[in-house]
């Protein structure tokens, strides 16, 4: 299947170094158009900064140095001529923790597409913002509260309140960095279904730390410990039949 | 492959595995037994010892529905995944077959009830013993292929159970011509023959056995894998 899917995003010999310490070693990885690719792993195995170099919200952090190709259909994202605001439109974010704007329901959808100019008049800023809060299947709960605080909502409101304000901007690529974590299984199933419906449109890669998450929502899935990229492959074979003892170890429930 | 050897973070989860094997042998060795009491019950016509294997069958079934209760439990609270998984998975299918060969030995006691009293040649008797013989040692090796997880044992095993129809094609073309020489011998030679086929299809079970362990061990399936072998 692998044949026909093209690359959204390549990673090619990343490494990333967080001052003195190295968190990854020469990951090369690959995220499918208009797939879920899920990247697991043990606390601290760099899943988390890989997916951050993808829309390279490491370089908020000072130390952090990543070298390596990271590519954005074939363009290099790290390129000196690349607009970083812009690429994080390209490629949005949705975080652990539900953390929308302590502004109204609206705005917190209306901010993205403002700051980027991507609307021009109210009329067409109303259309986006319920399009996208009816994509991350919210519209119904909050369409008649748009004026009110989003910090207001439930926690699984906010996170998909979160959703609708990441694919505003009309990214191409969206990184949840476990976005089910703070959510209750009803809430948990609710962002799975969206996440299913999003693929459609956009390419997602999803850290989670649920094994049934990643074997539930994604096509691909990513292993990696003590920050080397050690098996990927089509999410099916990863959990039913890993080539390799670490992977086999830990999703297993075994001590490596 | 992805070895197996270390032990659960869960103690209890680890304990369940253990005991789900050990629950898999116990059927394994009731079952054999069962096999090899209804073939001699049925080589000295012994009408009670037929009685009480068609009676065990049912500890068979009781064993059965334990190792699905325990897997079905197991996948429910451990949610588990690739090669507990197939353990899991590959056990309710073992725990099937072995149900089925239990079936098998069943109907050879029901068919042992039947006959009247020995009064075919042994010879035909003898080529049903050595049937069953081929069938035990096809089970034997496929539950140890279970249990050691070993995947070359698991293809011979497939590959001898020609060797299991064979025997039956020559005994059936034997029956006929007893059938043949005096119709007197039709009824017991048709139990007779009907106890081979059962043996017969024991030893088809064994072959899916194999390939559960097979399964286990790989992830792979056996069957589409000999098809292509056996297409080159």
């Amino acid at each position: 299947m692998s044949e026909q899917i093209k690359v959204k995003m390549r990673g090619e010999n990343v490494c990333v170094h967080y001052g003195e310490k190295q968190a990854l070693f020469d990951v090369n990885l690959d995220i499918g158009t208009n797939q879920v690719t899920s990247l697991i792993g043990p606390s601290g195995c760099g899943k988390s900064t890989f997916l951050r170099c993808l829309n390279r919200m490491n370089d908020t952090i000072d130390i952090c140095r990543v070298t390596g190709d990271l590519t954005l259909d074939g363009q290099n994202i790290y390129d000196r001529a690349i607009d970083v605001v812009e690429l994080r439109a390209r490629v949005g974010m949705v975080f652990q923790k539900p953390n929308p704007f302590p502004k109204s329901i609206y705005e917190n959808v209306a901010y993205g597409p403002r700051i980027h100019g991507l609307t021009r008049d109210k009329t067409e800023m109303d259309e986006v913002v319920e399009n996208s809060l009816k994509r991350a299947g919210i519209w119904e709960e909050v369409k008649d509260r748009l004026d009110q605080p989003g910090t207001g909502l439930s926690g699984g409101q906010q996170q998909r309140l979160c959703i609708a304000r990441a694919i505003a901007t009309k990214p191409e690529v969206l990184l949840m960095d476990e976005p089910c974590s703070a959510l209750d299984p009803i809430a948990t199933a609710i962002i799975e279904e969206l996440i299913d419906e999003l693929r459609e449109n956009f390419t997602i890669a999803i850290v989670t730390h649920s094994m049934q998450q990643a074997a539930r929502v994604s096509q691909k899935t990513a292993f990696f410990h003590l920050g080397k990229l050690i098996e990927e492959g089509d999410t099916e074979e990863i959990f039913t039949n890993p080539q390799n003892k670490k992977t086999q170890d830990y999703i297993t429930g075994r001590i490596g | 492959m992805a070895s197996t050897s270390s032990g659960h973070i869960v103690s209890s989860y680890e304990e369940e595995l253990i005991e789900l094997t050990r629950l898999t042998s116990e059927m394994g060795g009731m079952v054999e037994q069962l096999v090899i009491s209804a073939t001699d019950a049925l080589v000295r016509v012994d009408h009670e010892a037929a009685r009480k294997v068609v009676s065990d069958d049912r500890l068979i079934d009781e064993k059965q529905r334990q190792i699905d209760e325990l897997a079905v439990s197991m996948i429910a609270r451990r949610q588990p995944m690739a090669s507990d998984l197939r353990k899991i998975v590959g056990s309710i299918h073992v725990a099937t077959d072995l149900e089925r060969i239990g079936d098998m030995a069943k109907s050879v006691g029901r068919r042992t009830i039947q006959i009247g009293g020995q009064r075919l040649s042994n010879q035909l008797y003898a080529g049903v013993k050595h049937m069953s013989e081929l069938v035990l040692a096809q089970i034997n090796k496929a539950l140890d292929a279970v249990t050691t997880l070993d995947d070359v044992v698991a293809v011979q095993i497939c590959d001898a159970d020609e060797e299991v129809d064979a025997l039956y094609m020559s005994l059936f073309r034997e029956f006929l011509t007893y059938m043949m020489e005096d119709p007197r011998n039709i009824t017991d030679c048709t139990h007779l023959l009907f106890c081979a086929k059962n043996l017969e299809r024991a030893g088809d079970h064994a072959t899916n056995i194999a390939e559960a362990a097979y399964y286990i061990k790989t992830g792979r399936n056996l069957p589409a894998e000999l098809d292509a072998r056996d297409d080159d």
